[in-house]
């Protein structure tokens, strides 16, 4: 597909829109697992 | 049903069996979408290929307001009623918000220099929507600021309900003032202006931003149930360790909203 004169814009535009989604994800994946391993910490500390 | 619905246990329950068919339909929906925007939308007579930014653009801005449209929503639920989930939906739906409003902003500019032949004019809709993304960051940097949950509940709340005035501004801008950006062309009476080669992967598109939205957010409202249950049993700890003191935990445990 030729996206002619402009074809930097659009690319940027969607290379942008999927890097801040994957950010998006990215860190709430990150902030589940430490809530988690958080959670765990204190189970292990009961079991003792 | 929706006090059934809203109870945290039951919330907990049902959004985790949700979650993933609804981050499965917007894969496909987005995949379906992009398919269509790229290779079945034709260009447009006048903006030629850059026409195919509008596929993200749109989608984005709709999702910036809609999300925001939740947090006034959860905001009246967090000041009437007092109800612990409408806290969480909306610490959970601001950086969703926020994110989809940068998009639309970039998108938006990197539209606009090959049309308009600048990236930036002070147009009362792109101002309006700077402002929504300035609102957003405002929001979240006001909950890392008030230490104690409650009371950042009900300031965020606040706040929340006079950005809401801003929203009307966003949709009526291109009305109310002689703008830049192009006046309704989806949601106007009389119906939509666009071709329907164009319209229906638009359409696609924004069904599966929504879908992604939704999922985010629900994922994102579980980890923070999970957030504040971990400072509960860091405060009840505390606690058991030295009886005789206040404690006073943020929200510990990695980052936040």
């Amino acid at each position: 597909m030729d996206l002619g004169t402009h074809g930097g814009f659009i690319l940027g535009a969607y290379g942008f829109t999927v890097l801040t989604l994957a950010l998006l994800i990215g860190n709430a994946v990150r902030d589940r697992r430490a809530q988690e391993r958080a959670l765990a910490a204190f189970r292990d500390g009961e079991h003792r | 049903m929706w006090t059934r619905l809203a109870n945290p246990g039951h919330f907990l329950r049902w959004s985790v069996a949700l979650t993933p068919w609804l981050a499965g339909a917007a894969a496909l929906t987005g995949a379906l979408g992009l398919y269509l925007a790229w290779f079945v939308a034709p260009p447009d007579y006048q903006q030629g290929e850059t026409v195919r930014i509008m596929f993200i653009h749109v989608p984005a801005a709709w999702l910036g307001v809609f999300f925001y449209g939740s947090m006034v929503l959860s905001a009246i639920g967090t000041l009437v009623w007092r109800h612990p989930l409408a806290d969480v939906a909306q610490r959970a739906a601001a950086p969703i918000g926020a994110a989809f409003t940068l998009i639309c902003l970039v998108t938006g500019a990197l539209w606009g220099k090959p049309m308009w032949g600048t990236y930036w004019v002070w147009d009362a809709r792109l101002t309006s929507m700077l402002v929504l993304f300035l609102i957003y960051c405002g929001i979240i940097a006001l909950w890392r600021t008030v230490e104690e949950p409650n009371r950042a509940a009900r300031t965020v709340a606040i706040l929340t309900l006079v950005g809401a005035v801003n929203l009307p501004i966003i949709k009526f801008s291109v009305n109310w003032w002689s703008t830049l950006h192009q006046p309704a062309s989806i949601l106007r009476m009389g119906g939509p202006t666009i071709d329907p080669t164009m319209l229906y992967p638009l359409i696609v598109m924004i069904v599966a931003g929504t879908l992604t939205g939704i999922a985010l957010h629900l994922y994102a409202m579980r980890t923070e149930i999970l957030r504040r249950r971990v400072r509960t049993l860091t405060i009840r700890e505390a606690e058991r360790l030295d009886p005789g003191a206040s404690v006073m935990v943020a929200y510990p445990a990695g980052p936040s909203a």
